[in-house]
């Protein structure tokens, strides 16, 4: 663990005063908190607590009323979410968003999407430096189906994978692309035991072997307590807590908010 | 036994990547295209050659274009007829204006000139999707061949409307239009360019661009946050399935017909295209040969069975007949198998690497 602390670095992302409201509903307001270099982030809170829609903002999905968020110390502008993949944040979702009629691998080489740069004339040829490209991209993705352990699901359409397999999929897709945050939505919902183990596992070394910054929403508290670093605390688009897991499990506030409170 | 793959190994990606990766695959490809260059012509007479074989590979050019779009980006289209006609008019101006022209350069311009249409009629489908979207692409059908009917500009004031092929050879003494054109050269010119653009087709839906699409067909959403920009794979997939969808027009025109008016580029033509790639299996390169022979050989088919078979029956039972049966047969293969004939071409290889032992 104290390993772990040293590598910690600056902020790589800041969230300041975010206010996002659909209609009348506040979904969040005035959040802010900060993601920092190679650490493990939690985001918890009880159902609608704008968890998601947290991370909806960071990717580009909505656009907050009020506030900003500065990547890299570079304060950024409204912008559509292949801009956000651009600059290295990627995601995976809640509900499973793969692409069901292509194979896991054709998965995998989608994440490499903003890697290749041939133009289409040369993709056509499928020759010299379009095929050379392809083949470079492939053995990377192949790195990334090695360490997830899914070799022998490399050519199965992924509409026919069972649900955990899907999910690590998924996790290899949104590795594939390098990115410097990894925005992981509920990465265990549904899974058995030795599932969520396994995730974990993937998790740790994610963060470990290629030091990417991992923010995940998660609601089982056994897991977000062992793997993360640190833990914000939403509440009806409200933060209540920010800081490490031992504190923010002693913390009043948010045992009310998950056990309520008398009035 | 005999479609065995044991003891095939790979030891490259790239050998793992080739589109036929299994040795028998490759030699059964290599015997029908010997066939299809050797053989057919020679056996063949004309009528074969010209009613059956040259509409089969221009249609099949079209389904590949629908099919790039409707079956790789999941853009529904019901335009094809409109891009036709696009690509038929094209190439009639460009080689009446440019006589020196080579054929085959008309052919590529005319199918560069509608991907630039298909492009402007594409933009709908950044905002609308699915059966919407399909309407809007109506838009394009009726108003190209209104376009091509009312404006003369475009037959070169010609007093029926009609447009006729002027005489073009590929090379030297080898006609590829016009009345000195033998079916031969037809089939033979359609089978060498329709394969290249076939293969060049396979190799897009491979490699990034082809990934793109599928990603926007499959979920837009997710397609989005990996970093792939909806715009530019939705427009480029228009353009590339116009561009082939273009040039089967000018195809069509030229070389299967010889003179053509843009009512023939109606909606059923739409619909026509639209079926083949739904038998033959939607994202498949394959399908859409599989669609367009079933399309085209099947009514043939049916018509001549009854002579064929030694029943008299009247000719219009028989044309009667035709449709029901073939709207029968439709119905049988989209049960048996909705991903059409591509995959139930598929499950059958796998079956085959089994046979005959069952595990």
């Amino acid at each position: 663990m104290s390993e772990q602390a040293k590598r910690i670095g600056d902020t790589l992302l800041r969230v300041e005063g975010i206010t996002l409201s659909f209609g009348g509903v506040r979904a969040l307001n005035d959040v802010s908190f900060e993601i920092k270099e190679h650490e493990i982030l939690a985001i918890i809170g009880p159902n609608g607590a704008g968890k998601s829609s947290m991370l909806n903002v960071i990717n580009g999905f909505y656009h907050p009323q009020e506030g900003t968020i500065s990547f890299k110390g570079r304060e950024r502008k409204r912008m559509r979410p292949y801009v956000a993949a651009k600059q290295g944040i990627a995601r995976t979702f809640q509900n499973i968003a793969l692409f069901k009629g292509m194979s896991t691998l054709d998965n995998i080489m989608t994440g490499r999407m903003l890697k290749m740069k041939r133009n289409f004339l040369w993709q056509a040829l499928y020759w010299g430096p379009a095929l050379k490209e392809e083949i470079e991209n492939r053995e990377f993705c192949e790195k990334v189906i090695d360490f997830l352990e899914i070799q022998a699901i490399r050519k199965t359409p992924v509409g026919r994978l069972p649900y955990g397999l899907q999910k690590r999929v998924e996790l290899g897709r949104a590795l594939a692309a390098e990115p410097e945050i990894l925005l992981l939505d509920e990465p265990m919902a549904g899974m058995n035991v030795e599932e969520k183990e396994d995730m974990c596992r993937f998790i740790l070394d994610v963060n470990d072997e290629f030091g990417t910054t991992i923010a995940l929403i998660e609601h089982d508290m056994g897991v977000v307590m062992d793997i993360s670093d640190r833990v914000v605390v939403l509440d009806y688009g409200r933060k209540i807590a920010d800081g490490t897991p031992d504190a923010v499990r002693a913390d009043q506030q948010v045992i009310d908010a998950y056990l309520g409170v008398s009035h | 036994m005999i479609y065995r793959e044991a003891g095939q190994f790979k030891s490259s990606y790239g050998a793992d990547q080739a589109i036929f990766p299994i040795l028998q695959d490759r030699i059964a490809v290599a015997i029908m295209l010997a066939i299809a260059v050797v053989v057919i012509p020679l056996v063949a007479g004309p009528y074969w050659l010209e009613t059956i074989l040259v509409p089969f590979l221009v249609f099949s050019m079209a389904a590949i274009g629908l099919n790039l779009l409707t079956g790789y980006c999941g853009q529904l289209s019901l335009g094809t007829g409109g891009f036709m006609a696009c690509g038929a008019f094209f190439a009639y101006k460009l080689s009446t204006a440019f006589p020196e022209l080579h054929i085959v350069l008309v052919f590529l311009l005319s199918g560069l000139g509608t991907a630039f249409v298909g492009i402007l009629f594409g933009i709908p489908s950044l905002r609308i999707k699915g059966f919407y979207l399909a309407v809007a692409t109506l838009a394009a059908q009726f108003f190209l061949v209104w376009m091509f009917n009312k404006f003369p500009w475009w037959n070169n004031y010609s007093p029926s409307g009609v447009i006729s092929a002027p005489p073009r050879a590929v090379f030297g003494d080898f006609y590829l239009t016009g009345t000195q054109a033998t079916p031969e050269i037809k089939y033979l010119f359609l089978l060498a360019f329709v394969s290249v653009m076939a293969l060049l087709a396979k190799n897009l839906t491979r490699s990034r661009i082809g990934r793109s699409w599928m990603a926007i067909r499959d979920m837009d959403i997710a397609a989005e946050i990996i970093g792939i920009r909806p715009l530019f794979a939705k427009l480029s997939a228009f353009a590339i399935s116009s561009f082939y969808i273009g040039i089967s027009g000018a195809l069509w025109a030229f070389v299967y017909t010889g003179s053509v008016e843009a009512l023939a580029f109606d909606i059923n033509r739409s619909f026509q295209v639209l079926f083949m790639i739904i038998v033959g299996g939607l994202g498949s390169i394959l399908g859409s040969f599989l669609g367009a022979a079933f399309i085209v050989l099947m009514p043939i088919f049916l018509s001549n069975a009854p002579a064929a078979l030694g029943l008299h029956i009247s000719v219009e039972l028989v044309s009667h007949m035709e449709f029901m049966i073939f709207g029968a047969l439709i119905i049988f293969f989209l049960i048996v198998e909705p991903s059409g004939l591509a995959r139930l071409w598929q499950i059958g290889k796998e079956k085959l690497r089994l046979w005959p032992f069952p595990y």
